[in-house]
């Protein structure tokens, strides 16, 4: 047994688990493809919701150039373009974000960074990868099955989803989106629980919950919201498919479509609603809080500081993650709910902004008499805390229930959450990407193309989101196959979606020097060494770059301080590495 | 330098563009002015926010870029300073929150004396339904619907008799009465839409749901569908006019009741 001294900054003997030969895998096939390693599972996580992503991205375009010159292209009818808004919100929310910030980052930083050979199930781990590529192969086939995938809108609301005046509602569209979806969620219980059992049981000696960077509080709050949260998209999908195929009528109250009375009856479709949202408000932080924790962890690296109100800002995330869970209504003020659960809601809904607010401060008082190294994740993460506030700022008109009434449902809505949940966590993406790509590949990204690249995203995506607002203020509804004439759409309102459409199509183009230079430097990037960031970190500290099958070699680390020991008065170097011992205890973690 | 250049560039160019947009919202119609007026308080807080964040973090910037011999300070947490932000930023909620239920509760609670108008929905099509001599409206059940009868008017309630039924046409109202607008739907979700009304709600199928107006201009105004309903959503567009009190009177006039409808399509009377 071992001794386990009284208090974490006591001398603390060597780490006990050595690294053994029995569990590496000794075949190619276990290497790269049905690999247990957490960090395969991430790269093959992030190169599956990427691809996926990129065909979302395609959809996108196809869908504002609808918008912008209505009609000019004669094979985007009214259905495609259903189809095409429907796919892309799905795939973006669910099937790149989430995947992306949990599969992704989530399996490649969560043993790194806390010091452990892998994920604590990695076979589990494993099959929860192989049954997200199933999800998605599931829903791409929506694409070729007959009548096309669905076009429900991602919302996929009943009784339109399932009805003929929907694509897709009464042929195969509906039935591959929810089947996906299931098995999304199967999947992602599977890698979930891993991830919050590896953080709970799987941290090295001496990393307590509050030494553990807010990557992984943020990762850990989310898949926590992630597992409490899915299971009622779970359910819906089911009692949908229930209604579609077996004609229950969960969410089918008596219909007469077209002139035909249904055998449904009963049913309500203001549940599906209650489910749906259930589910996706908390959505919205399962991708949030990821990028809240990585983008803390880019600004304290970069400006050689240690985040601000550390403790703050783990609390925060634990209190937004728990509010989420009672303001979902607040997408249903004008749903035909009763109407006074307003009240309740809009005032759920405007607390999280405090929060919320304490993080943009402690990030912004992160860069205060910081040492500020003007690299691409840096600049990814300004862009980020530009967007998110902006975005985060038109959600206090949305969750004040009386100003949704007339922006809900219009381009203002469209506007703010692609602000919020697309274009800022997207800047953390691209940020994390600059910034572990190097302990990925051993290689830095080229320069050069990333500063193109982030300038090219980050003001095409603010000039493409923000004038939209004011397209939704003038009352443009969303989800218009075409506006036509109407008080509405002046003719100035139609030059703007022409420059909209122009800047989507750039931004876009602009991701496509990011794919090359990802690739390019695969083999051309400079030489990274093991830590080029000089950040603190336990995944910088690996023996060898990139780190193989269990780590950290011979022996884990031993963890001494927290991971924000940036420019200590007194320290030689600008950063302490957390498992450096600190026999002088000059550190300051928790000061107050 | 271009950072904080470009970082302060984008926080007073989208103050340029919020003060010089040629997109701003319709002419008002109903009472609603308060909704704009909570607007406009959300638009003050919330742009002044958004301005001081960028504006600090481009001074950040442009003051604590890294230079040769930089170091950076050593501050973990500042327990004050923290307090004083999260109260500051409580009272900005609070300015913004407490308008927004106030006006709330005036938009949940229907006055007495407003007449009940009925619209329904279905693919894709408007259609409304008027409360007769009576007063009232009478009862109705999708299960009722047949084509004689495609609002699915209970015959055997005498209330429903003389309602006046347009189907697809357009919708007249009085100025300066307040309506309370009851919702149906026969098919999927719409959601009745005049953006010069500001009030908007979905129809559901299965329940009936309701907002109030007191339209405060004359003139016509588009009724747009603002929950996707199905492939043909754009395309479901209908009208309301404002009328004066004599033009509106002239107008009911003229509109078929219930009875005289079945009586057009030669379905027999049941009521009791």
């Amino acid at each position: 047994m071992v001794n386990i001294p009284s208090s974490i900054n006591d001398p603390i003997p060597a780490a006990e688990v050595e690294d053994v030969e029995l569990y590496h895998p000794h075949s190619w096939w276990t290497t790269y493809v049905f690999s247990q390693d957490a960090k395969v599972i991430a790269i093959q996580y992030s190169l599956t919701a990427i691809s996926i992503g990129l065909v979302a991205l395609v959809l996108s375009w196809l869908m504002r150039l609808q918008l912008a010159f209505p009609g000019v292209f004669t094979f985007i009818d009214a259905d495609r373009y259903y189809q095409f808004i429907t796919m892309h919100g799905m795939i973006m929310v669910i099937y790149l974000l989430t995947a992306l910030f949990l599969g992704g980052f989530g399996n490649y930083l969560i043993p790194l960074m806390l010091g452990a050979r892998d994920m604590v199930f990695p076979y589990a781990n494993m099959l929860s990868y192989w049954i997200y590529l199933l999800a998605v192969l599931v829903l791409v086939a929506g694409f070729f099955a007959p009548g096309g995938p669905t076009g429900a809108g991602w919302t996929l609301y009943p009784p339109q989803a399932i009805l003929s005046g929907t694509p897709g509602g009464q042929d195969w569209g509906i039935i591959l989106m929810l089947s996906s979806l299931i098995l999304f969620i199967i999947g992602f219980t599977m890698g979930g629980l891993n991830y919050v059992v590896t953080v709970l049981q799987g941290r090295a000696r001496g990393m307590t919950l509050m030494r553990m960077p807010l990557t992984i509080w943020g990762i850990f709050t989310a898949t926590v919201m992630a597992l409490l949260a899915f299971p009622a998209l779970f359910v819906a999908s089911v009692m949908m498919l229930f209604d579609r195929v077996l004609g229950t009528s969960f969410f089918m109250p008596a219909i007469v479509e077209m002139g035909t009375q249904l055998q449904h009856g009963g049913g309500s479709p203001i549940l599906f609603q209650h489910l749906f949202w259930f589910f996706g408000h908390p959505e919205v932080y399962i991708v949030a809080l990821p990028a809240f924790g990585i983008v803390s962890d880019l600004i304290s690296v970069h400006a050689r500081k240690n985040i601000f109100g550390y403790r703050m800002m783990v609390w925060a995330m634990v209190i937004i993650g728990a509010l989420s869970f009672v303001v979902w209504a607040h997408h249903m003020y004008v749903s035909g709910m009763n109407p006074n659960f307003g009240f309740f809601f809009a005032t759920t809904t405007l607390i999280i902004a405090v929060p919320t607010a304490i993080k943009v401060y402690n990030w912004v008082l992160t860069l205060w008499r910081g040492d500020i190294h003007l690299t691409i994740p840096m600049l990814f993460a300004l862009g980020f805390i530009v967007t998110f506030v902006n975005g985060g700022l038109t959600g206090l008109f949305l969750g004040n229930v009386v100003v949704d009434v007339p922006l809900s449902d219009t381009m203002f809505v469209v506007a703010h959450f692609h602000m919020v949940m697309g274009v800022a966590p997207i800047m953390v993406i691209f940020g994390a990407i600059y910034h572990w790509y190097p302990k990925i590949t051993g290689r830095m990204l080229d320069e050069t193309m990333g500063r193109i690249h982030f300038w090219v995203t980050f003001l095409g995506a603010y000039l493409i989101f923000f004038p939209m607002h004011y397209l939704g203020l003038l009352g443009a509804p969303r989800r218009y196959y075409e506006l036509g004439e109407s008080v509405v759409n002046p003719p100035s309102a139609h030059d703007l979606n022409i420059f909209i459409t122009m800047m989507a199509l750039t931004v876009g183009a602009a991701q496509v020097l990011f794919l090359f230079n990802a690739a390019w430097s695969l083999r051309h990037g400079k030489d990274a060494g093991g830590n080029p960031w000089r950040a603190t970190t336990l995944e910088w500290q690996t023996p060898t770059t990139p780190p193989p099958h269990g780590n950290f070699g011979k022996e884990l680390p031993v963890v001494y301080r927290w991971a924000y020991d940036y420019s200590v008065p007194g320290a030689p170097e600008d950063f302490i590495p957390q498992n450096e011992p600190d026999p002088e205890n000059r550190s300051r973690e928790h000061a107050s | 330098m271009a950072v904080v250049f470009i970082l302060a560039f984008v926080a007073v160019a989208s103050v340029l563009f919020h003060l010089l947009s040629p997109w701003w919202w319709t002419p008002i119609a109903s009472n609603w002015q308060y909704i704009d007026n909570t607007i406009i308080i959300t638009f003050w807080i919330t742009g002044f926010v958004f301005v001081a964040v960028v504006l600090f973090v481009a001074y950040c910037v442009l003051r604590f870029r890294h230079k040769p011999g930089n170091r950076a300070h050593y501050e973990p947490e500042n327990r004050k300073l923290e307090f004083w932000l999260a109260t500051v930023t409580t009272i900005g909620v609070v300015a913004m929150l407490a308008p927004g239920l106030f006006v709330w509760n005036h938009f949940v609670n229907v006055p007495s004396d407003a007449t009940e108008v009925e619209v329904v929905g279905q693919q894709w099509l408007w259609s409304f339904r008027l409360p007769g001599a009576n007063g009232k409206l009478g009862t109705s059940e999708t299960r009722d619907i047949t084509a004689e009868n495609p609002l699915g008017v209970n015959k055997n309630d005498s209330a429903g008799l003389d309602d006046i039924i347009i189907q697809g046409g357009e919708l007249h109202l009085p100025i300066g009465k307040p309506v309370k607008m009851v919702l149906r739907s026969i098919d999927v979700l719409h959601d009745f839409y005049v953006p010069e009304f500001r009030a908007k709600m979905d129809m559901v199928p299965g329940m009936v749901t309701y907002f109030w107006i007191t339209p405060t201009r004359t003139g016509t105004f588009e009724v747009l569908c603002a929950e996707l309903c199905g492939v043909g959503h754009p395309q479901m567009r209908g009208t309301v006019v404002v009328d004066n009190e004599a033009d509106y009177q002239t107008w009911l006039q003229q509109q078929q009741t219930f009875t005289q409808m079945m009586a057009a399509s030669g379905e027999p009377q049941t009521a009791q």
